[in-house]
């Protein structure tokens, strides 16, 4: 390796595993995040110009810091003279010379993101972006959202934290269950959009799903006490387990990958390290005697696991662990996998009744999941007109091609 | 607020398909649409014959002038359009994502002018 390739492969591992913990540790001080982001990423360009000739050092993260440090400074000098004395930037950027342990206040600045005076939906974007150094076009891309508006709204948010002085810091216990909570929350958005892309093709959200795990797994690690914290961690690593089973290649089409539902997945497909974690932290998150709703959603998990792995039907089971999240979240989204599962333990009847009480709700005309699983429901009960309508519906509304040709092969199975 | 969803794709690749593929395509459209009324956000929906068809008309000097094929050769072609009505371009970009024309092919997003 030369030194150019040396120094820019340390400098891609160094952003790869401490890109967060720079940014969260320039910020923390000054609220700015915007400024820290860019004081690091010219400290990136010096560390490519310097170290192919000097070598890498020792410590590349406290090289990189040093000279963030001294950026950082330098802007703040040009751009607050008037508001800050010598003194109070020092004080600002205080802290002695790094030589050792770089503070992790990540979590914190997690906390920050999550801010309550932070609209919602960027919260997710914000965390990728100041914690995992993802891209604005990266990140609109995965959020489906356009990528000058996704800049706008991340630059809009970094200056709130810095005008509204948002700190950087873990809340107290009275307040912490609320903005934990939030959070989790914004965590979960991120595996979610990644995990909309079932066929791993496109790999900005593939990498989502993975970046979305990196994030809970550090909050899982830096609050093991948090019952809810570890709840999430084993609900992703539980989806995410299955993420390849998802899949078959078609047999007359071998580039062509054919969705397959969970009742029909091969559970020896499923990663078995994966579920085993899952199941552990599960255990780890129900000694800890504080319920919530991510364990919950990772306890469903576990009981669809349980049940195609045994054959063993737990359809009761199941149907009260969502009463349970239901009566916690009273999410619509909730209530459509809940009449599903009270289809299997009572007959699609029952479960197409429990479906038709949520068509009030505005925000399910557009939602795929409730027209997919009424058209199912709808055929079982032999109503096929109507059945066929929904499964139009249902394929109109999916973004995967994969899906959308399983939903047409269901429709085209209905009788005339 | 209305946008114009078009959907270009390589029509070479279309005439590569099975009939029975390409029926599957048709419905997949045909689906695309359903959901689109049930929302309430359809407006108006084409599909236009292949490129070859094309003539190009400009006035040159004050006289027309007629050539043969597209304003533009690429290598999609303009095949169909969707105008919807709908809040605003996160929801625009959300119903483009669900085209099927964005997984054959690529949809252009616009906004119209209020007229």
């Amino acid at each position: 390796m030369t030194g150019g390739e040396q120094a820019h492969s340390t400098a891609d591992a160094v952003a790869r595993r401490s890109y967060g913990k720079l940014v969260a540790y320039l910020a923390a001080r000054t609220q700015d995040v915007a400024a820290a982001e860019d004081a690091l990423s010219e400290a990136f360009a010096a560390a490519l110009a310097n170290w192919p000739q000097n070598g890498c050092p020792a410590n590349p993260e406290a090289w990189l810091l040093t000279v963030a440090r001294r950026k950082l400074i330098d802007a703040f000098r040009s751009n607050h003279a008037d508001q800050f004395g010598e003194g109070e930037l020092d004080r600002l950027l205080a802290a002695a010379p790094v030589t050792t342990e770089i503070p992790d206040e990540r979590l914190a600045m997690l906390f920050a993101c999550a801010n309550p005076a932070i609209e919602e939906a960027v919260r997710a974007p914000l965390m990728l972006q100041v914690v995992l150094g993802l891209d604005a076009k990266a990140i609109a891309s995965a959020f489906l959202t356009s990528p000058d508006a996704m800049s706008k709204r991340l630059v809009r948010a970094k200056t709130k934290i810095r005008a509204a002085q948002i700190p950087f810091r873990v809340p107290e216990r009275a307040e912490l269950a609320g903005r934990l909570d939030a959070v989790l929350d914004a965590i979960y958005a991120a595996y979610s959009e990644g995990w909309t892309d079932p066929a791993a093709t496109d790999a900005a959200r593939r990498d989502l799903a993975e970046e979305a795990i990196f994030l809970a797994r550090l909050v899982a690690e830096l609050m093991p006490q948090e019952a809810e914290a570890l709840g999430l961690l084993s609900l992703l690593l539980h989806t995410e387990a299955r993420r390849s089973a998802r899949r078959a290649i078609d047999k007359e089409r071998a580039a062509q990958q054919e969705f397959v539902p969970l009742a029909e997945q091969d559970p020896s497909r499923w990663d078995a390290e994966l579920v085993d974690e899952a199941e552990s932290l599960l255990r780890e998150a129900s000694a800890l005697g504080s319920l919530g709703r991510f364990q919950l959603q990772a306890a469903l998990q576990s009981a669809h696991v349980y049940r195609r792995r045994t054959g063993h039907g737990n359809w009761a089971d199941i149907v009260e662990l969502y009463d349970a999240l239901l009566a916690l979240t009273g999410s619509p989204v909730v209530a459509i996998n809940r009449a599903v599962a009270l289809a299997e333990l009572k007959g699609a009847a029952a479960g197409l009744e429990a479906l038709d009480q949520l068509a009030d709700d505005d925000r399910l005309g557009e939602y795929q999941p409730w027209w997919a699983a009424r058209a199912e429901l709808l055929a079982r009960t032999g109503a096929h007109v109507e059945a066929r309508h929904a499964y139009s519906v249902a394929i109109g509304l999916e973004r995967d091609d994969a899906v959308r040709r399983f939903l047409t092969r269901r429709q085209a199975a209905l009788q005339n | 607020m209305q946008y114009m969803l078009a959907v270009y794709a390589d029509e070479a690749g279309y005439q590569r398909l099975t009939p029975e593929e390409q029926k599957q395509g048709y419905a997949a459209y045909m689906a695309y649409s359903d959901a689109l009324k049930q929302a309430k956000a359809y407006v108006a929906s084409g599909r236009l014959q292949p490129v070859a068809t094309a003539s190009t008309v400009r006035l040159v000097n004050g006289k027309p002038q007629v050539l043969d094929g597209p304003f533009i050769d690429t290598k999609e072609q303009f095949g169909g359009y969707f105008l919807i009505d709908v809040a605003d371009l996160d929801a625009a970009l959300a119903w483009a994502g669900r085209c099927p024309g964005a997984s054959h092919g690529s949809v252009e997003v616009r906004p119209m002018w209020a007229m």
